[in-house]
């Protein structure tokens, strides 16, 4: 009899081979938004650059200034966050179950709780050391490029908080992904505007 | 090692490393005194580390080329930028 069992998973427990066909991960709208952000922040970096052609004596001397280890751990912790939401994404996709996925998405939310602390704890230096937005053009950039990132940071923080909320509930699986994609590709964002901004900001002389 | 049967696991193995390059190179005074040559470095290895960000956790690579060419398009011009700027700075002091 081909008649199925009324125990047979609707689901296959095998999970769905990944489709060859080139599909973008995670929702349209979304990868538009970072798009925006990156022609932004490109373009913030561009200006940072050149402003610095002009007054390269002091772009050296307050970047000095800045703790070169706050940026390299902060560095750290945000490709170690993305490895974590990969690591999720793939969980999920694998139907490795809501507690594997929340594991990794636990991994990448302390990861960007430490760079929200750190970067907290950098600002309360600078600040308490007087340096605000006036206090020359480095700063202003530097308080402005960190600051906007930050907000970003928060943002994706935000997103993994829910997601990870939403897998332990059970929300998504293998067919069910979009929504984690679409997390994962705005916080893969923030950790791509890092790398560029880490070298230029910190350590480039 | 299980560590490195994992695609994602070997792709955060290189950017932990190229990460602590360009951390050595700047404590390390390098990126002062290395001129062009660690600039090139620096902005190399955040080259590779945006293009494995790019193609490997945001999967451009199985996206429709339009978007791994955005995505990596951007990037370069990026760099490209900062690289012009930073050559107009040095010129500039030196003359």
């Amino acid at each position: 009899m081909s008649v199925p069992s009324p125990e047979a998973p609707a689901v296959p427990a095998v999970p769905a081979e990944a489709d060859a066909t080139p599909r973008l991960r995670g929702d349209l709208a979304v990868w538009l938004v970072i798009l925006a952000e990156l022609a932004t922040f490109g373009l913030l970096f561009a200006c940072f650059a050149f402003a610095r052609v002009r007054e390269l004596a002091l772009f050296t001397q307050s970047q000095a200034t800045l703790d070169l280890r706050f940026g390299a751990i902060n560095t750290l912790l945000l490709v170690s966050g993305s490895a974590g939401v990969a690591r999720a994404v793939q969980a999920l996709r694998e139907g490795r179950g809501a507690s594997v996925a929340g594991r990794w998405w636990g991994v990448a939310l302390a990861c960007g709780l430490g760079f929200l602390g750190l970067k907290g704890a950098e600002y309360a230096d600078k600040f308490a050391a007087g340096i605000g937005l006036t206090t020359n053009t480095f700063y202003m950039f530097y308080i402005l490029l960190t600051g906007f990132h930050f907000l970003h940071v928060l943002a994706a923080v935000v997103f993994v908080a829910v997601l990870w909320v939403q897998t332990r509930r059970g929300a998504y699986g293998p067919q069910r992904c979009h929504v984690p994609e679409t997390g994962a590709a705005f916080w893969h964002m923030v950790d791509l505007l890092w790398i560029v901004l880490f070298p230029l900001v910190y350590v480039m002389k | 090692m299980s560590l490195l049967k994992n695609p994602v696991d070997r792709v955060w193995l290189v950017l932990v490393a190229a990460t602590l390059v360009t951390w050595w190179l700047g404590e390390g005074g390098w990126a002062r005194t290395g001129g062009a040559a660690a600039v090139a470095l620096m902005f190399g290895l955040a080259f590779l580390k945006g293009a494995l960000i790019a193609l490997d956790f945001m999967e451009t690579r199985h996206a429709p080329p339009l978007w791994r060419r955005l995505l990596l398009g951007w990037l370069a011009g990026v760099m490209a930028l900062i690289g012009l700027a930073w050559w107009l700075a040095r010129w500039r002091s030196e003359g």
